[in-house]
């Protein structure tokens, strides 16, 4: 700042102003889709028949929609412009490039676009909020980049000297956000649409949500700490509370963040040194979320006042507590002894909302009333209209998240009661279901209240546009940084490496985060050799990897697990006469894992052999007439189409590259050896009175499901088909 | 479980100083940080924190 007082001539220049109203055009399109897809899948969970009776609009195909909708286009697409918009004010400069810009626009929109199409057809890879398959994941990766190049060259070309701590959380979103994405997407793909998780099981998990939570970290928090540390300040008018604070809490977090990913795997089959690192350093995360937070609502002392008034402010109280919830509510369900009753229930989509809705919907908000004004040169329209969209979107967080703290107990509490002689008392999964319903309909009711003021919101934001005219630029003034400067000797340490380096600063949040993420993981790869192989798990059956990729693409995860704790609720449930829980050794052929994170209907890791054949037969048509009053939908079109022959010898080889031990030219018997297995299934089920094509989808379905967790009990044949017990 | 990763932890050498090397990194960095924001000149900070609000644009931008 000081060179700046010398006076070296003012140069003026123009902010790009369209690129961020594009975005924020694309985040209100966006956010509105992905909440109607919310509120959708929220109405599904009561009226099972609202999945219109069509494949592409069934729960397990529109929820990953919904939630790589609001992630990746409706906080994504606010993300960019928050950055667009500060970025320029904070480096005195404009955006780099007005063609990167736009690619990374348009770029961005088209990926939104390609999820849109592909996960409602089924096209995924499985994994939690990276379901997309691996044409998109590249060019996720690709605009990322053009989003990181455009930013740093901005940065470069900056006519203020200092990066103020806003920027920071811009760039450790950048590199880590980067890191993350291209681990995890690691994937071997058979075709254009088709592809296996390089990883396996173990390894699979903890990589997923190394990513997962990480994701929550440094795609919905650390930029949206930065638009906080920006607009915050802009729109209360006065500095943050404390930039001491922000410092220490940028590096805390970020270092501490990238550690916590395991507090999703507690008391699953993955290392207990794992789990331990995972809840000790999610505790750790209160102290720089809670220095975050406070920082926050701290700036607005003195201007209590104005958030009486102001509906901005509002929205950004409500967002900044929200967020020092759920970041305390978050270390809370690390603890393992909560986590046992929390994980798998409702209480977690809870958690995730409060952050979702409150946090970074609610920023989103605060960020678009703020703007739209600012761009169209007018005033806003009706501050009475956004205070009645605070009051519907309070009013909706609360109607959505107290209906599921209270599903969430009551449902792991009716999991986990037993009988006197020591029996459960809710054999019957579905008993701990129908008693949540009336809480799934008032989740319902509560999104639909948050969405309706979204609508009020856009409403008022169009009504403010059109009685203004669009700005597509602002003119600045600033002077230009002094080339040759040389910070002084006296200058401090932290300033001289990271406060003016911006490469500089890159390079150390990623060797941060690398530190992080591999001390996490590069152990487990290291012990693949040696843990814990089991020697009756054997491969899966070319018939049963077919029904498996039919339960990947279903979605099925979304709402079944296949994980069983080691607690005897569980092994007394869902294997009730081995009493074995999930082992770890179990999963070793499982490209992706399919663990699940959440149970509206019971585990499957134990399902195999527990049913006849016609049971899920029938139940796959139809669902309640096994299970009278279950949600879950029925699945008419696995009966219509046939299981996917063609490319059987394709899936069989990239197994075989992705180390499971098929013999040497299994690839050609594969499809006879499928088809043999499927004609023993349809034999069986003409038993027990049936006719089914031995070529439908069902009966590869029913062959997985048949042969889940049976390998752990040595139950004769049921690795290999020809010597299956057809009346099983 | 544990005992497999144990056992093939041991196979590196020295592998007793990695967490507190680790440790020892990661505390320095942290009490310097910590005595460097306590040291700096307030009105630095006052200026850089006041960096969003001193917009010089000719615009309606208000403070």
């Amino acid at each position: 700042m000081s060179e700046n007082n010398e006076k070296v001539g003012l140069e003026t220049f123009h902010y790009d102003n369209t690129s961020v109203r594009n975005f924020l055009i694309a985040t209100v399109i966006f956010g509105i889709i992905g909440m109607t897809v919310g509120l959708l899948v929220a109405i599904q969970f009561v009226f099972p028949e609202a999945n219109f009776g069509l494949q592409y609009t069934t729960f397990g195909r529109v929820r990953p929609l919904h939630t790589n909708a609001v992630i990746f286009a409706f906080v994504g697409n606010g993300i960019f412009a928050g950055v667009y918009y500060s970025l320029q004010r904070l480096c005195k400069t404009r955006m780099f490039s007005d063609v990167l810009s736009k690619i990374h626009f348009w770029g961005w929109q088209l990926i939104i676009l390609a999820a849109a199409i592909t996960l409602p057809l089924g096209f995924t890879s499985g994994k939690e909020y990276a379901e997309l398959e691996w044409p998109i994941d590249i060019a996720i990766a690709v605009i990322w980049v053009v989003f990181g190049v455009n930013m740093f060259m901005t940065i470069m070309k900056r006519r203020e000297r200092h990066l103020y701590v806003a920027i920071w959380f811009y760039i450790a979103t950048f590199v880590t956000v980067a890191m993350l994405h291209i681990v995890n997407s690691f994937e071997l793909p058979i075709d254009a649409f088709k592809s296996y998780s390089w990883y396996a099981g173990v390894q699979d998990a903890l990589v997923q949500w190394w990513y997962g939570h990480n994701a929550v970290a440094f795609f919905l928090t650390t930029p949206y700490l930065g638009l906080m540390y920006y607009f915050i300040p802009k729109a209360s008018g006065r500095p943050i509370y404390s930039y001491r604070l922000s410092i220490i809490h940028f590096w805390a977090l970020i270092f501490i963040y990238i550690w916590a990913g395991p507090h999703h795997l507690l008391y699953n089959a993955l290392p207990d040194w794992a789990q331990s690192l995972g809840v000790v350093f999610s505790v750790m995360l209160i102290a720089p979320s809670w220095g975050g937070m406070l920082n926050g609502l701290l700036t607005l002392r003195g201007a209590w006042d104005k958030v009486r008034e102001d509906a901005i402010l509002k929205f950004m109280v409500v967002a900044i507590t929200c967020y020092g919830m759920s970041t305390f509510e978050g270390p809370m369900m690390s603890l393992k002894n909560v986590n046992a009753i929390a994980h798998f229930t409702d209480w977690i989509v809870g958690h995730v909302h409060i952050g979702g809705l409150g946090w970074n919907g609610f920023l989103t908000f605060a960020m678009l009333y703020y703007l739209i004004p600012k761009l169209y040169d007018a005033k806003l329209y009706s501050s009475k209209l956004a205070n009645v969209h605070f009051w519907l979107g309070t009013l909706g967080i609360l109607f959505y998240a107290i209906p599921m703290y209270w599903a969430g107990f009551t449902q792991s509490l009716m999991w986990k009661q037993f009988n006197p002689d020591g029996t459960l008392v809710y054999t019957n999964f579905l008993e701990t279901v129908t008693q949540i319903i009336p809480m799934y309909a008032l989740r319902a009711f509560g999104g639909l209240l948050y969405l309706s003021g979204v609508f009020v919101m856009v409403f008022n934001l169009v009504k403010t546009a059109r009685s203004g005219k669009f700005q597509p630029t602002t003119t600045a003034q600033a002077a230009p940084l002094m080339k040759e400067y040389k910070p002084a000797v006296t200058e401090h340490w932290h300033r001289r490496i990271f406060e003016w380096k911006p490469v500089r600063m890159l390079v150390w949040s990623l060797v941060l985060v690398a530190i992080g993420g591999a001390i996490e993981i590069i152990p487990t790869f290291l012990i693949q050799s040696n843990v814990p192989t089991i020697a009756t798990v054997k491969p899966y059956t070319p018939l049963e990897l077919n029904g498996r990729d039919i339960y990947v693409r279903e979605g099925c995860y979304t709402c079944h697990s296949q994980m069983i704790r080691p607690f005897r609720s569980e092994v007394a449930r869902y294997d009730p006469v081995d009493l074995e829980y999930s082992k770890a050794g179990e999963f070793v052929y499982d490209h992706p894992f399919q663990w699940g994170s959440k149970r509206t209907g019971p585990d499957l890791h134990r399902v195999g052999g527990k049913y006849p054949d016609s049971w899920h037969f029938y139940h796959m048509l139809e669902p309640t007439s096994m299970s009278p009053g279950s949600i879950m939908p029925p699945y008419p079109w696995l009966f219509e189409q046939e299981w996917d022959k063609a490319r059987t010898p394709t899936k069989i080889r990239a197994m075989q590259t992705l180390g499971v031990p098929y013999p040497e030219g299994f690839d050609a018997e594969s499809v006879r050896n499928a088809e043999d297995q499927a004609r023993l299934i349809a034999k069986g089920l003409e038993v027990e009175g049936i006719q089914a094509s031995s070529d439908a989808e069902i009966v590869a379905l029913i062959a997985y499901l048949q042969r889940l967790g049976t390998d752990i009990k040595n139950v004769e044949g049921v690795a290999e088909a020809g010597n299956r017990n057809a009346n099983d | 479980m544990l005992k497999f990763i144990k056992h093939h932890m041991e196979t590196i050498t020295g592998i007793e100083i990695f967490p507190l090397i680790s440790f020892v990194i990661f505390f320095v960095f942290f009490i310097a940080l910590t005595i460097y924001v306590l040291k700096v000149d307030k009105k630095l900070f006052n200026d850089i924190s006041n960096i969003p609000l001193d917009a010089k644009e000719t615009d309606h931008e208000q403070a």
